[in-house]
């Protein structure tokens, strides 16, 4: 199919099946979404970084994790384009491979929070009464510590290292969710094409699948992608109090960890891994907020 | 005379509680024949739709009820209602852009109904229900952001009938459209009544509307029955109470003299 | 005065012409503009007080009020004229009514907007036109919030508030179509009052034919941005437009005894240049 006709087929009037008419709404909503520059700055950071992570055994030198004590915090040069640290591994290196571990707590922890929070909140919001009471109390109690405190509480339990971390942010994270979740659940609860799936004979989960949680999930996933932010900082709180990744792991928090007494003389230890959170944090910034922009046009500026 | 197929006997609607207790349906009573077009009539608040909600079994868990019920001879107490209630008894609503999903292409909305039931041959019944209504198969895998008021309407129809039912109730069913394409929805449920030996139950506030459309009619006002009628009765005009014939009135337009004439019947 | 009126959108999907070249005009009589939903009404009704949307370009060979210009009129005069001499009433009042203001403090600023006037002489004014409205607790309804008043009450407020600064000409924008048949026209009889008695256009702007027939001296009939119909009220069954008359015999009648109503055939001709 040329790509003449693929247009033609992606914006023609009456689609003629299912997945013709799928298509060409998400056609139209990234053709929304690519009206707005800063919004692609957050997609091409993002989309670099999985690339990055993927090509990561092509781009780099080595694993990052070998010690090499002769090459000693060497400053950023033609050698080693962000410099070496402490223990003589290339930064580049280990920003690179850091990469795949920032993704693997991202993915993870919203694989994890998604579901969760979606499912409390439409039941909650659906159903009301003493269920929706009980369960928002209960995400209240999640939601009133802050992200970093009740992770360290939780891995100080669970004990450190990678997997248990992002357990632990999950945790810290799924309220938000579940509160947005319902919000929108109470929104759309007394709609009439609701009252029309009842009248149907439609029970009270097949509403809640096929109704409520299609107009749900836009909400959540912005707020997914703004709160990636977040996510990326809690892991780099906690792998900087060494709770998290642990040596060698280069995961990006640790090594601004483990740099921080060079900020001084050697600056590249520590900052090189502070501008790669920021960057992608804010790469997840924008995405999200052009995500909400196509999603629901009247809200934001 | 056979027995009604709609029998509602001294129903009262009970929303929320304490001092802000809304008294919205006082001891109603009627009854509506197998095959009738019933029409309920009255302004905002009346409670002319509360009524038809509680027949529809949708205030479950938002009112409290009193008085008794029976649809196609089958008691029905609470606002509970079995599969096969669900089948028989069906609703179109009032706004075209808010009764039908956003996010569902009218193909889908046509096949919920016939899965829920467990009804065969699927695609065979969700083309032939769209033909019925006037629209052509191109509309099937549209959104209904894509659809015109009445186009969206045809499709509210079309999922009512899916299921095969004996009692539609509508709910205001052209309120929300313009006068042409009111015509052209009006025509399609007169003649889908027709075809199919329907009985409807018609609320409106548009008196043309349920003359035309109606046999008999109940007139509300404050969530009470004002009068029982018969179609004919209006259309000659000569209703009994005096609330129905200010209504009636009103329906002609504007006339001074008549207006100055108007009581307050709160 | 109106003449070849142009009110032109560009969308993404094309230019949308919602009004093409409208014409007529108003002296102190009411003149309804009836017409269904994209005919371009409201956004005549808008235009004349310059108050189309961002994006909207408005073109007119004239465009005068009283005879002073309105199309080239700076955003100083039209301040004047909106409200003072030109007003505009819209469909729903809980939608215009700023839901924090009191009533009585709304209206007392319209009013102070376009004349001097000390605090106590304004709410004298308010009390005044509250009970020219026909609102029997004037003091009450004044301290009173608009989420507390009823629909019929809150739609003479807006008269009110609309009629305080004295204007000519009043645009009312389907005033009455959130109201109850009755209210309805005990509405349209205070507005009526009102006109009458200070010498007042009215453009009245709905899609209810008979309603406007009833009540109006003139009516234009709307179709696709343009006019296809003008005629007197009490000639309205004598109308010649076979859009006109395809809308008339598509009603519902009172007196019944239709097996199906005629089905209004859009005539692609009626459309004029597209």
């Amino acid at each position: 199919m040329s790509a003449a006709s693929l247009r033609a087929w992606l914006l023609a009037e009456a689609p003629a099946s299912r997945w013709q008419a799928r298509s060409q709404r998400v056609y139209l909503g990234w053709l929304a979404f690519r009206r707005n520059p800063i919004a692609m700055l957050g997609l091409v950071i993002i989309a670099g970084l999985v690339l990055i992570a993927l090509l990561a055994p092509w781009i780099t030198g080595t694993d990052g994790l070998q010690p090499n004590l002769a090459n000693r915090l060497h400053p950023p040069g033609a050698a080693h384009w962000f410099g070496t640290d402490d223990l003589g591994r290339d930064i580049y290196d280990r920003i690179i491979w850091g990469s795949r571990i920032t993704l693997y707590i991202v993915g993870l922890v919203a694989i994890i929070v998604v579901p969760i929070g979606l499912v409390i909140g439409i039941i909650a919001g659906y159903v009301g009464g003493i269920v929706d009471t009980v369960l928002m109390r209960v995400t209240d109690i999640f939601l009133a510590f802050p992200r970093l405190i009740l992770a360290m509480a939780f891995v100080a339990v669970l004990g450190p290292g990678l997997g248990n971390a992002v357990l632990a942010i999950a945790l810290t994270t799924w309220s938000p969710f579940a509160r947005i979740a319902r919000a929108e659940a109470l929104t759309i609860r007394h709609s009439e094409f609701i009252l029309a799936a009842q009248v149907q004979g439609v029970g009270t989960a097949g509403i809640l699948a096929r109704h409520v949680t299609p107009l749900c999930l836009s909400s959540v996933i912005v707020r997914l992608t703004l709160d990636m932010a977040g996510i990326i900082l809690t892991a780099a709180g906690l792998g900087f109090l060494g709770l998290g990744a642990q040596p060698p792991t280069p995961e990006w928090g640790a090594m601004i960890s483990l740099g921080r007494q060079y900020l001084i003389d050697q600056w590249w230890v520590p900052t090189v891994p502070g501008i790669a959170i920021l960057v992608v944090s804010l790469g997840f910034n924008l995405l999200g907020d052009g995500l909400r922009d196509v999603f629901d046009p009247k809200s934001g500026s | 005379m056979s027995a009604p197929i709609i029998d509602i006997r001294e129903l009262d609607v009970f929303f929320g509680h304490g001092r802000w207790m809304n008294h919205a349906v006082r001891s109603v009573s009627l009854g509506v024949e197998p095959g009738q077009s019933f029409g309920l009539v009255g302004e905002s608040g009346s409670g002319k739709t509360t009524v038809l909600r509680a027949v529809a079994g949708l205030l479950g868990g938002v009112a409290r009820l009193d008085g008794e019920l029976t649809v196609a001879g089958e008691a029905q107490t609470g606002q509970k209602r079995s599969r096969e209630f669900r089948r028989r008894v069906q609703m179109v609503f009032q706004d075209p852009y808010g009764s039908l999903h956003p996010r569902h292409t009218v193909d889908t909305i046509l096949a919920e109904p016939a899965r829920v039931h467990r009804l065969d041959r699927l695609e065979e019944r969700v083309v032939r229900a769209l033909n019925e209504v006037g629209l052509d198969a191109s509309f099937r895998f549209r959104y209904p952001h894509q659809l015109s008021g009445g186009q969206r309407q045809r499709v509210s129809i079309a999922r009512a009938l899916i299921t095969g039912p004996e009692i539609v109730l509508l709910d205001e069913p052209t309120s929300a459209l313009d006068v042409s394409v009111q015509a052209e929805v009006l025509n399609l449920l007169m003649r889908l009544r027709r075809e199919r030996g329907l009985t409807y139950v018609l609320v409106s506030h548009n008196l043309a509307v349920v003359a035309h459309m109606c046999e008999a009619l109940a007139v509300m006002q404050h969530g009470r029955i004002v009068e029982t009628l018969e179609a004919r009765q209006l259309r000659e005009q000569s209703p009994a109470m005096p609330y129905t014939r200010q209504l009636l009135t009103a329906s002609l337009g504007y006339d001074r003299g008549a207006i100055d004439a108007f009581e307050d019947f709160s | 005065m109106v003449e070849d009126l142009k009110v032109h959108f560009d969308t993404p999907t094309g230019l949308v012409r919602a009004v093409d070249g409208v014409s007529f005009e108003l002296g102190r009589e009411k003149l309804g503009i009836v017409g269904e939903s994209g005919s371009g009404k409201s956004q005549t009704g808008r235009a004349i007080l310059r108050l189309t949307a961002p994006g909207g370009r408005v073109s007119a060979r004239r465009l005068e009020f009283d005879g002073s210009d309105l199309l080239r009129a700076d955003e100083k005069r039209m301040r004047q004229v909106r409200g003072g001499s030109i007003s505009m009433i819209m469909q729903d009042p809980k939608y215009s009514l700023n839901p924090v203001m009191s009533v009585g403090a709304q209206i007392e600023e319209a009013f102070r907007v376009h004349h001097a006037a000390d605090r106590r002489q304004a709410r004298e004014r308010t009390l005044d036109m509250l009970r020219a409205v026909r609102i029997r607790e004037p003091e009450r309804v004044y301290r009173a919030y608009p989420h507390e008043v009823s629909g019929g009450m809150g739609q003479r407020i807006m008269i009110a508030m609309m009629m305080i600064p004295e204007p000519d000409i009043i645009i009312a924008d389907e005033p009455t179509s959130a109201l109850d048949v009755t209210v309805q026209l005990q509405v349209l009889a205070v507005l009526d009052d009102m006109l009458r008695e200070r010498g007042m256009g009215l453009i009245f702007i709905s899609h209810d034919l008979n309603l406007v027939a009833s009540f109006c001296d003139r009516i234009l009939v709307m179709y696709d941005g343009r006019v296809v119909e003008e005629v007197a009220a009490a000639a309205l069954h004598e109308a010649r437009h076979p859009y006109t008359r395809g809308l008339l015999d598509c009603l519902p009648k009172l007196e019944g005894g239709q097996a199906e109503l005629p089905v209004l055939v859009r005539d692609p001709a009626w459309r004029g240049a597209s």
